[in-house]
This record gives C-alpha cells, structure tokens and sequence, in this order.
C-alpha cells in the first residue's frame, strides 16, 4: 500500500510540470495583453511597465523565468493587483475557497451516496421516486440560475438565509451557496451510487452474504456498500473538477471572495501572473484530491494494489 | 428415520410484465437426517429455484406458496428477518459460481467469522480460531496465511472449499450445494465430491446436491429425484433409478451420459429442447421429446406416484423396464 502511494505521487509529478507549461502558452496565444486595458499608456511609460514584468524577454525566456520563480516557491507578481504578489491574493482567497469547497464535496459526496443507497433499497418504490426528482432537478438546474431562485425564495421573499455576502463564524452564510454547490455534484454520486448499489445487490456474493443469515443491515452495511463505492469514488477525482469550476461561478453569484473571484478577474484582465497562479492551484489540489481518491480505491478494491 | 426436511406441495413463481411463469410446480418430498438427496435436471427445470426459495433467496419478482418444514419451523412465508435466524445455522448452502459467490472487497477470514459471530455469538477472536480450523478441515494448506487473503487470490477449487467451510461452520442440519462442482476442473470436481462425503457424514448433515451431472450423482447421492418442466417425474433410490429408470426422461439423461464400461456405444443426446415454463404442452410435460408416449399422455398429465416396493414414485403412464425395452430394441 505504502509502495502504491509512493508510485502514485512520482507520476503526479510530471502531470503538473505539463500542465503548467500548457497553460503558460496558451495564455500568450490569447490576443492582448495585462496593459491593452483602461487609459493608454505612453509608449515609453509602457516599455518600461513591460521591462519591469519581463515581457520584453523572448517568450521561451520567460517561460523559463516562470518555472524558476515556481520552483522556489515564488509565483510572481500579480499586474493588476500592484500591491500585491500572487502568493499573497492566493492566501486570501484561500480560506473562503476551501471552507466553501470542503463543505460542499463532503455533504455532498455523504447525501449522494446515502440518497443512492436509498434509492437502490426501495427500488422503483416512492422514496427512490421522490430521490430521483431531486436527482433530476439537481443535474438540469444550472448553478447560476438554481443560486439566484435560491437567493430570492430564502434570501429575499422568505428571509430565512442571507442572500448572499459572508461573515467570519457564520454557517448561515454559507447555506445557500454550499447548496447550490453540492446540488449537482450529490445527484451525479447519487445517480452512481443507485446503480453500483442495484448491481451489486443483486450479485451473487450479496446472496451468499443472505444465504449466511447475517441480517439485512449487515448484509447491507458489511458486504454491499464498499463494493459499490467503487465507481463513486473512481467519480470524485472528476467530480471535484466540476465542484471547483462550479465554486468559481458560485463564489460570483454569492459576493464570496474566495480565490475563484480571483481568477475571472485576472482571466479577463489577462493578468498572467494570477491566472497561472490561480490555475497551479486548483490543479495542484485536484492532483492532491485525485490521489487521496486513488489510495481510498485501493483501499475499496483489493485487486488495484497489485497492477 | 427422522425426516429434517419435508416440503409439500411447494409452488414457485415469477411475476413478468404481465403474465406469471411456473418455475416449480406442486414439488412433494423429504429429506432424512444424514442422507444425500440429489436433484436432478436440465437449466430450467425448477431444481434450483425450490432451493433458493426455502432459503428465502428468490429474486425480488419471485413468490413461494406451500410448505418447506424443517422440523417444526415452517420456511415457506417467514418474513426474511426471522428466516435469518436459521439459515447459515441449521440450513445451509453453496453456489455453483465460487469465483463470485464471495466478497471480493472482504478477506476471507472476515467472511467466515462473520457467520459463527451472527450465530454462536462466539467473539471475534474465538470465530476466527474456529474459522481456521475449519479452514484446515476442509483441506485448506496453511489455513492462518489464507485466512488472510481476499477472495481472488485463491484458486477456483479454493475457493469452493472456502465456501464448504462457511456453509459448514454451525454445523448444519441440511446443506445444500447448487451445483457445486460445475465451475471446476475435473480432477478438482473428484477431491470436492470426496469432501462432501466425507464432511457430511462427520457432520450427520443431510445434503441436498442440485446438479445436472449424473456421475456426481452416482459418486454421492443414496436417494435422487429427478425434475422436469418444474415437477419431479421420478424418484427413488440412486441405484434404483440407474439400472432400472421408469420415467422417459431419467433414461434419456442415462443414455446421454458417458460410461467408461462402454466406450464404444455413442451417447444418444434426447431429442428436441427443454420446454418453455410459459408454454408447457398439454398432458405430460415431456411428450414431444418422449420415444415412448401414446394418446394418453397428449391428454392428460401424469401424477407423480408410487410403485412397486423401493420407495419408488414416477409420474409416467408407461408401464414397463425402459431401459430392458430400449437394450432389446
């Protein structure tokens, strides 16, 4: 198992370097550039601005300038916050992004496995009607649209939640976009979860598992659910992606000033530093997320740990 | 002798869309303590499902009616939480697949101690020393390092004496073994037949073997009884119904099978196919596969009765040695 980690960490190591170079050239391919924006500069304001920043350097040179200052830890400058470097704005955002992010993969991945497991025991009876719904409507729903019904409904006509904003501490603020986050993301588990379950409850080491007399919820409990998490959680490496694509929107939409904020900002004001940033660390914590998933698959199904 | 076993006038079947299939039809007989009953038939001829469903394991769109009496407990009907009581104790049974009938995502001492710790509420230290034992009883090299493996990495015949072992553990009064030799190799189908016997008669656990395979029968079984269309059509004892079968269908599946006393003679396979549950042919079940029918058996259905001394019963109106007629034919 140690072995499989360690195997697991090494080849993770390239997919970033690769990532990171992908990116920095596509983001020189878009047309304009951090200063095309807002009042023109004069020219020898600007060549000078550039010379500051590098830009003037051959592209390839400041590639390798790039991955220099990231090896040591230095992610640059940032060209529209000028007060700040990336690394600074990233640890600001950082706490916003990860209480939000967390919250919504744990509650979901928890409700859409539970949801997938009712589903899956009262097959076609009510309660996987009522789950499917749910499911349905969580899966067609765009986030932007189900975040602003939301804010209107119990922000706005029933004032139960805040509309939006966030106050340090307050779990109430953090209702309605953990919602909106988690909705889709516990009906894809769910929609998984249902059919491993219905496919592993009708295997034939599920009707030995009866045939032993161990009881329902044993049966259930000890030989039906790790069998069938397989392929959810196979899903949440993927899934995650989703979760923080969907956290970029959200944290819009919510007036959230998490890191996601950030990097529509920067996107749009082709603010190099920042969206390498940005993009080096949602990567790097789908790297990191993927390989807990990939250890807990291991975990779940024996047979991994030896191919 | 003490009958552990008595079913009668068992009937299973399964729900579709909108029509009902018969699996098993009106099924009637008993096991006695420590004997060896072997149920014989083709795919589709109910011998499997009126097992699984005495041990409450028919598939969701399944319903049992009659009765299935071990002892004073009345299996037939008995919602799945009290059923749980018996099985895996005093009933028992093992599946044809040993390559998917155990948890792959379990190592296999959790699967085995799992059963002593649900019903001798024996602690998880004293059901594995059992377990390991077991294991070793059924002819398991290095039980203690096995104990500890997952299912796939053992071996087809492995795993099938794992599942012995399980299904042994409370010492059962009845096991029974769906086939339990189908998915392994030949040399292995002898070395498990042997450990059947042997275990059973330790044990005085009466055995109910479901096969389709006339040596196992011969190599096993004191009493057979022979399934077709989801009825018994014969029954009897094993020798009994070798040298001397009363209904069609037991000859046809003699005749199909190899006997090394006579190599030379080619195997005559039975005409036609196995019927439709949905559309049995009026009469006898079996009469268009039948060398020996007449007028009678188009229109009515033979009920299953005895004859002669030995305990024999056949649901057949011919009357006559088939195997005597066909040998001088």
């Amino acid at each position: 198992m140690l072995r499989y980690a360690f195997r697991r960490v090494l080849s993770a190591l390239p997919i970033a370097f690769i990532a990171v170079t992908v990116c920095f050239f596509i983001l020189r391919l878009a047309p304009g550039g951090p200063f095309d924006t807002g009042r023109p500069l004069p020219p020898n304001v600007l060549a000078n601005v550039r010379a500051y920043y590098n830009l003037d350097q051959p592209l390839f040179t400041q590639y390798l300038l790039y991955i220099g200052g990231v090896l040591r830890g230095n992610l640059g400058p940032s060209m529209a916050f000028y007060d700040f470097n990336v690394s600074q704005l990233l640890a600001i955002g950082l706490p916003f992004t990860l209480t939000l992010g967390f919250s919504a993969f744990v509650i979901a991945t928890f409700v859409g496995v539970l949801a997938g497991m009712v589903s899956a025991v009262y097959q076609n009876k009510w309660p996987d009607y009522v789950l499917v719904l749910a499911v349905m409507i969580g899966l067609v729903v765009p986030n932007f649209l189900m975040g602003a019904l939301l804010q209107l409904w119990f922000g706005v006509y029933l004032r139960w939640l805040p509309a939006g904003g966030w106050v340090t501490g307050s779990i109430t603020h953090l209702v309605l976009p953990v919602t909106v986050l988690a909705w889709p993301h516990a009906a894809r588990i769910s929609r998984l979860m249902r059919g491993s379950m219905i496919e592993v409850l009708g295997t034939n080491y599920v009707r030995t598992a009866k045939s032993k007399g161990l009881g329902s919820r044993l049966v259930l409990a000890r030989h039906a659910i790790k069998p069938a998490m397989i392929p959810v959680v196979s899903y949440l490496g993927p899934g995650l992606s989703y979760l923080l694509t969907g956290s970029i929107v959200v944290e819009q939409i919510f007036g959230l000033p998490g890191i996601g904020r950030y990097f529509i900002s920067a996107a749009l004001n082709r603010d190099y530093g920042l969206v390498l940033g940005t993009t080096l660390f949602y990567m790097l914590l789908i790297l990191v997320l993927n390989l807990i998933v990939d250890l807990v698959y291991a975990w779940l199904d024996p047979k991994v740990r030896y191919s | 002798m003490e009958n552990v076993l008595e079913i009668s006038d068992l009937n299973v079947s399964f729900a579709l869309h909108n029509s009902e299939v018969h699996a098993v039809r009106d099924l009637n007989f008993s096991l006695r303590a420590g004997e060896t009953l072997a149920v014989v038939g083709e795919s589709g001829s109910g011998k499997s499902q009126s097992f699984l469903s005495i041990m409450g394991l028919l598939a969701r769109n399944g319903r049992a009616t009659g009765s299935a009496k071990m002892g004073d407990v009345e299996l037939v009907g008995m919602p799945p939480r009290q059923l749980d009581k018996y099985r895996g104790k005093d009933i028992a049974m093992i599946f044809q697949d040993p390559m998917t009938s155990l948890n792959p995502s379990l190592k296999i001492k959790r699967q085995l101690s799992e059963v002593l710790v649900k019903h001798q509420n024996y602690d998880e230290k004293k059901a594995l020393k059992e377990a390991i034992e077991m294991l070793e009883r059924v002819g398991i090299p290095s039980p203690e390092r096995r104990a500890n493996a997952y299912p796939h990495e053992l071996s087809g015949g492995m795993r099938q004496r794992v599942m012995i072992a399980m299904a042994l553990l409370c010492r059962p009064k009845i096991l029974i073994a769906d086939e339990p030799t189908t998915a392994l190799d030949v040399t292995v189908q002898a070395q498990m037949l042997d450990l059947f016997r042997s275990l059973t008669k330790d044990f005085g656990t009466a055995l109910v073997m479901i096969t389709h395979n006339l040596g196992v029968v011969a190599g096993v079984a004191d009493r057979m009884m022979v399934m077709y269309g989801g009825r018994a059509v014969e029954t009897g004892h094993v020798d009994d119904l070798f040298y001397d079968p009363r209904h069609p269908y037991t000859l046809g599946l003699l005749s199909s099978t190899p006997n090394p006393a006579e190599r030379a003679k080619r195997l005559t396979p039975i005409e036609g196919l196995p019927p439709s549950l949905e559309h049995l042919p009026k009469g006898c079940a079996f009469n268009p596969r039948c060398k020996f029918r007449f007028e009678k058996c188009f229109e009515e259905r033979p009920p299953l009765e005895p004859f002669g001394e030995a305990e024999r019963k056949k649901a057949c109106f011919y009357e006559g040695q088939l195997l005597a007629e066909e040998r001088s034919a």
